[in-house]
């Protein structure tokens, strides 16, 4: 079977999540892209969108066709010359409906597993639960009238578990996309022990297709990218836990947000970054990941309270962030959770003591936007945290300790084998977390 | 001519644009351009008739029989009669020909022409599609998605060819730093609002064929632009009776037009052919030489395009327009400053609006009421020339004035 029978009939399951709305997305589109070039006429390409939910996959065709329409506005120009032998579509506007109608017509909307039955290729993007996942592979493979492989999105689960739990005979990939799908570069690849090898190199060629970065992790719960994140949130928890010796619960949150965003130049602090993702899927990791990590706890208590009390974070259908630690209004932060009160604190009302407190910025800091994803800036990030290493001020202090933590979790990565090279951590931040630097360099040597 | 009025061009570059905002449409600006006019020329009794100029509101706004919108404008107008014509991005040119027709054949006395595009209510690459009308529609299937811009990026690739691409990419870039420049001391313009410091750098980005095109990036381009421009056409009689002295205004020396086949490509994809007749014809018809003339407006639609246009009018041997441009003469300090309040790339391109615009600029110019952009108008080359094609150099207005003496 070669790329593209490969892609004549896919399944994605969880299709109406937020990772699974994405790969379908670009799978689609892949696929419809096949099926326009001449030599692909006269087949048939199939994707199945399986969810639980009749209403989530309603509102999933609408996401689709919204996200169709833009990618092909912006591929008009390759677009003109795929339908140039249709001498009935002439404007920009004919050739675009037409690709939005040749997309959409591969895709069918589906509340029964059954239907993946006759997939060559299972995405899978259901929640991070590995007994879910078992059940509903092993299901498929039993069932299937094709040898299928299985991509899952997975974040957290070995790969090996799965293959074993499920009986795949090595027909099994971690494919982990980052969210949202469509727009993060990055893919982790992640192969268990008998993975066949044609998994990796269609994996390979489908991620180059859709212009993703691949970086490859061994098969180590948590992987690269929560492998750094998940104990980076918590060193943040841990750091705010400290702070509230002397600040109230919601300053304590402030000021270690603030440090993480402005001070390490992040896209945003840390207690963002934990809403965004999700309090409950933050939760849920750590818990998948702990039981593979023996001289470690990886866990947070204050995780387990936020979710008792139901704050939750994560994002709503639209895109938009829900409150966590966070309450934000037109995507900014306005107010903090206070756990003893139990409410949310106007930010506005201990903004400038907590400035004051943490002291004057680094005078030569920049704004992460006016760094990200520029070449040649390694100068500027050692002169910057050189200032910020010699600085005496609270601020400072908890970022230095904040930043060597960060490089400490990316070389121990290395060092225990999840990852194969430190470029690769490098390039999973950059590329998967939009890091304006990796976190293994030299810049406060 | 006198008493020209343009609201302001809108669309990317303007800081108060917003895509994802309501913006007025096309019966806001025709009312502010022409009521801002009726008012300098003391009421719209004093009005005979009216061209409006609009290329295709048809579909950027569902629109049609414009001329019924001038009552909207001042009741006063009411019952006046009015025409709209059409010719692509030459459409404000002709209609200011229409208007001078009708003055030359005494059938009006005071002529209102009022030029109107509202082109932002799509986005660019349905904008492509509605502006490749100006070009043969059975020529569409076959074109680039980005139609026009597809048509200049052929002449630039055989301009490149023929005369060296660096030193020609070189002086378009010059040709955008200088439209920029000219556009920041005009307050209507689109780009008056562009802080950028090295226009030249950025004029050289390279193009990208996969993004946008092979021989053009989108600093060649005019811009996307909402714009309403309006002027009156009078006779001496009708000067007298809006009450504004001469010197206020502008005379027409004289105005040349030439129309060549839209079913065909250009004879020479390197030259402005039947821009360079129009020109001969309106300074034949007026009497002069180039070395006459103290600025002139042309059409750049396209980097290249002004470029040509140096050539077209003579300023520049065919082939030596890069030097002409690079040399700094088409600079508002230059020998002849061309655009001097930014043209189609700086100023704007509300498409129907453009002729007319040139116009007032030149009325502008010549009379002393240019405000930041005001140049030197020595007395020995009295004379301002303006250019507005439409098409790829299918349709061609050339119009020379001077002040009313």
């Amino acid at each position: 079977m070669n790329y593209t029978d490969r892609l004549e009939n896919v399944s994605v399951l969880g299709a109406a999540g937020k990772m699974g709305s994405g790969i379908l997305l670009l799978t689609a589109i892949e696929m419809a892209d096949l099926s326009l070039k001449p030599d692909n006429k006269g087949k048939s390409f199939v994707i199945n969108a399986i969810d639980v939910s009749s209403e989530a996959l309603f509102g999933l065709m609408k996401y689709i066709r919204t996200q169709v329409f833009k990618a092909a506005e912006k591929k008009i120009i390759a677009l003109r010359a795929v339908y140039h032998h249709r001498a009935d579509l002439i404007e920009n506007s004919e050739i675009i409906n037409q690709y939005v109608d040749d997309v959409m017509l591969l895709i069918r909307p589906s509340i029964h597993i059954e239907v993946a039955y006759h997939s060559g290729l299972i995405f899978e993007a259901i929640k991070e639960d590995p007994a879910l996942k078992v059940k509903l592979f092993s299901q498929i493979n039993e069932n299937s009238i094709k040898q299928p492989w299985f991509f899952t999105n997975t974040s957290s689960i070995p790969i090996n578990e799965l293959d074993k739990n499920a009986k795949l005979n090595g027909r099994v990939l971690g494919v982990h996309f980052y969210n949202p799908p469509a727009i993060q570069k990055l893919v982790e690849i992640i192969k268990a022990e008998n993975t066949l090898p044609e998994l990796s190199e269609f994996a390979l060629l489908f991620s180059k297709n859709l212009r993703k970065t691949v970086v490859p992790s061994h098969d180590f719960a948590g992987f690269i990218g929560n492998g750094h994140f998940m104990r980076d949130a918590l060193h943040g928890i841990n750091e705010a836990e400290k702070l509230r010796a002397s600040y109230s619960f919601a300053e304590s949150v402030y000021l270690i947000n603030k440090i993480t965003q402005d001070y390490l130049i992040r896209p945003m602090g840390i207690f963002q970054l934990i809403d965004y993702v999700g309090i409950d899927v933050c939760q849920y990791i750590m818990s998948v990941m702990n039981p593979y990590l023996p001289n470690e706890d990886l866990h947070s208590n204050l995780l387990d309270k936020m979710i008792e009390i139901g704050v939750k974070g994560g994002q709503n259908a639209d895109g938009s962030q829900k409150d966590g630690f966070l309450k934000y209004e037109k995507g900014k932060v306005v107010a903090i959770y206070d756990l003893d009160q139990k409410v949310y604190i106007q930010v506005d009302s201990f903004q400038q003591n907590c400035d004051r407190k943490l002291g004057e910025m680094p005078a030569t800091v920049k704004p992460w936007k006016a760094v990200v994803g520029k070449q040649g800036m390694d100068e500027y990030f050692t002169s910057y945290f050189h200032e910020v290493k010699a600085m005496s001020t609270m601020g400072a202090g908890i970022a230095s300790n904040y930043f060597l933590r960060s490089k400490e979790i990316a070389e121990k990565l290395v060092a225990d084998k999840v990852a194969f090279t430190e470029e690769d951590v490098n390039t999973v931040l950059k590329t998967g977390f939009f890091h304006a630097y990796g976190p293994i360099n030299n810049f406060m040597n | 001519m006198v008493a020209g009025y343009n609201t302001i061009s809108m669309g990317t570059g303007r800081k108060e644009f917003n895509p994802k905002k309501e913006r007025p449409g096309i019966e806001e600006y025709m009312r502010e351009a022409g009521q801002a006019v009726i008012k300098m020329i003391g009421g719209a009794q004093n009005v005979d008739e009216a061209v409006i100029g609009n290329f295709i509101a048809s579909r950027f706004n569902r629109q049609a029989n414009m001329g019924a919108f001038l009552p909207y404008i001042d009741e006063g107008l009411r019952y006046k009669p009015a025409v709209r014509v059409e010719g692509a991005c030459a459409t404000g040119a002709l209609a200011l020909v229409t208007g001078i027709r009708s003055v030359l054949a005494e059938t009006a006395d005071v002529v209102l022409v009022l030029g109107i595009e509202v082109q932002n209510t799509v986005k660019a690459i349905y904008c492509a599609d509605f502006l490749a009308a100006a070009g043969w529609a059975k020529e569409r299937k076959d074109g680039h998605a980005y139609f026009f811009p597809g048509k200049f990026s052929d002449r630039a690739k055989e301009y490149y060819a023929q005369f060296g691409k660096e030193k020609t990419r070189q002086a378009m870039a010059q040709w955008f730093a200088n439209a920029v420049e000219n556009a920041r001391l005009c307050p209507t313009a689109q780009e008056h609002h562009n802080t950028t410091k090295d226009l030249f750098a950025l004029g050289m980005t390279e193009p990208n064929p996969k993004g946008f095109l092979d021989s053009l990036n989108v600093f060649d381009c005019s811009k996307v632009s909402d714009g309403a421009s309006a002027i009156v056409i009078v006779s001496e009689e009708g000067l007298k009776r809006i009450g504004i002295p001469k010197s206020q205004a502008v005379e027409v020396i004289g105005f040349g037009q030439a129309q060549e086949d839209i079913t065909k490509p250009p004879s020479d994809h390197t030259k402005l052919s039947t821009t360079e007749v129009a020109v001969k014809k309106a300074m034949e018809n007026a009497g002069i030489t180039k070395e006459q003339l103290a600025t002139v407006e042309c059409h750049d639609c396209f980097t290249i395009a002004g470029i040509m246009a140096t050539e077209a009018i003579g300023f520049a041997e065919h082939g030596k327009g890069p030097d002409f441009v690079l040399e700094g003469h088409t600079k508002r300090t230059g020998k002849i400053p061309f655009n001097t309040t930014g043209g189609l790339v700086g100023w704007g391109h509300p498409t129907g609006a453009t002729g007319v615009h040139q116009a007032i600029t030149i009325w502008e110019q010549l009379t002393g009421i240019a405000g930041d952009s005001q140049i030197k108008i020595n007395a020995d080359r009295p004379y301002g020339l303006t250019i507005n094609m439409g098409g790829d150099d299918k349709s061609l207005v050339a119009i020379v004035y001077k002040r009313a003496e």
